[in-house]
């Protein structure tokens, strides 16, 4: 620790431009591709966002938005998915301060966080597809069911990453390689919540509204 | 923090990445951010189902507070900041709100044009068939 404060102390002046500095530390490139997959991944939600938006009028018919929908559900998925993003945010200073029982405990908050948030939105789905409102009923609901369930799937495997990433801390404990794909977990984790933030205004506040 | 020769990564609070970094300081922004969130999502389902309001403004203003929220979870739980540690991350997600922006008022604009011009009026769909 005393080592990277020293060397934090050097004049930064005296430091060669980044052109010269030689290849960057594998955390911040790690990240850094990271993050492009990321946005990347928010240009696919972007295109089943517009194919929704094109389509939300498009009923045949059958149910609308304002007659399926149940906003005091989506509330608490709302409220467990900013929640679990707040515990995910507690979980990695946890991991930089390489507490071991600090990560377990907000890594845990931050799972059963998410599989409410799962479990409400199955449970959603099924009461939907029970009600004669399944994919196939309309163009509306295909893009409904695409658009939130995509969203679904990446929350599932954002469970399993985050359990499997308990499991290398427990064997492999706090090592560069961890930590890094813990700081990645994280950036996935809060870049869900950024679009169940448009997903809930777009799909169920302006689908009520309207 | 003005001169660092790397760019920071993103979703970390600083150059140095490991500890560092004070939890109690970092508590504090995740804190803030979770406040900023709570609120603006509240405000989002007061505004989407109270009557006070001019209905037809609603959505545009459901819009706003959405991105408020986005910009708070950039901010407080993403780290992403305007400072010159931050370069890349910052050009990296304005080219990604700048593909978003296209596909979707793209789509939306082209779709609309495509019914305006495509779909013959209903009384003119309802006319009797003469041949």
């Amino acid at each position: 620790m005393n080592i990277a404060v020293a060397i934090d102390d050097v004049d930064r002046q005296a430091l060669p431009p980044a052109s010269e500095a030689g290849p960057a530390p594998k955390r911040i490139v790690v990240a850094y591709g990271f993050w492009i997959f990321l946005l990347s991944d928010i240009v696919m939600f972007a295109a089943l966002f517009a194919a929704y938006a094109v389509l939300r009028n498009a009923t045949a018919g059958g149910p609308t938005g304002a007659q399926l929908f149940n906003q005091g559900s989506v509330a608490i998925e709302t409220a467990c998915l900013l929640a679990s993003s707040y515990t995910c945010g507690l979980m990695s200073l946890a991991v930089n301060a390489r507490n071991r029982e600090a990560t377990y405990l907000f890594a845990g908050i931050t799972f059963v966080l998410g599989a409410v948030f799962l479990g409400l939105e199955i449970r959603e789905f099924a009461g939907m597809i029970a009600a004669d409102a399944a994919p196939q009923r309309s163009a509306f609901l295909s893009a409904f069911f695409t658009l939130v369930g995509c969203h679904g799937l990446h929350v599932s495997a954002g469970l399993i990453w985050l359990a499997v990433m308990m499991a290398q801390v427990e064997l492999k404990g706090f090592r560069a390689t961890v930590k890094r794909r813990l700081l990645c977990f994280s950036l996935f984790w809060h870049a869900l919540d950024i679009i169940w933030v448009w997903l809930f205004t777009v799909v169920y506040l302006m689908g009520a509204a309207a | 923090m003005t001169d660092t020769r790397y760019d920071r990564a993103p979703g970390d609070r600083s150059i140095l990445a490991d500890a560092e970094e004070s939890t109690a300081s970092g508590l504090l922004l995740y804190t803030i951010g979770l406040g900023l969130a709570a609120g603006l999502t509240v405000t989002s389902f007061w505004a989407a189902n109270t009557l006070l309001l001019w209905a037809p403004g609603i959505p545009l203003g459901l819009a706003t507070l959405a991105i408020a929220q986005m910009g708070v979870h950039l901010v407080f739980f993403l780290h992403i900041t305007t400072g010159p540690d931050n370069t890349n991350n910052v050009l990296a997600l304005a080219f990604g709100v700048l593909i978003v922006t296209i596909l979707v008022a793209g789509s939306l604009w082209i779709m609309a044009n495509l019914n305006d011009n495509m779909m013959p009026p209903p009384e003119l769909m309802n006319l009797p068939m003469r041949h």
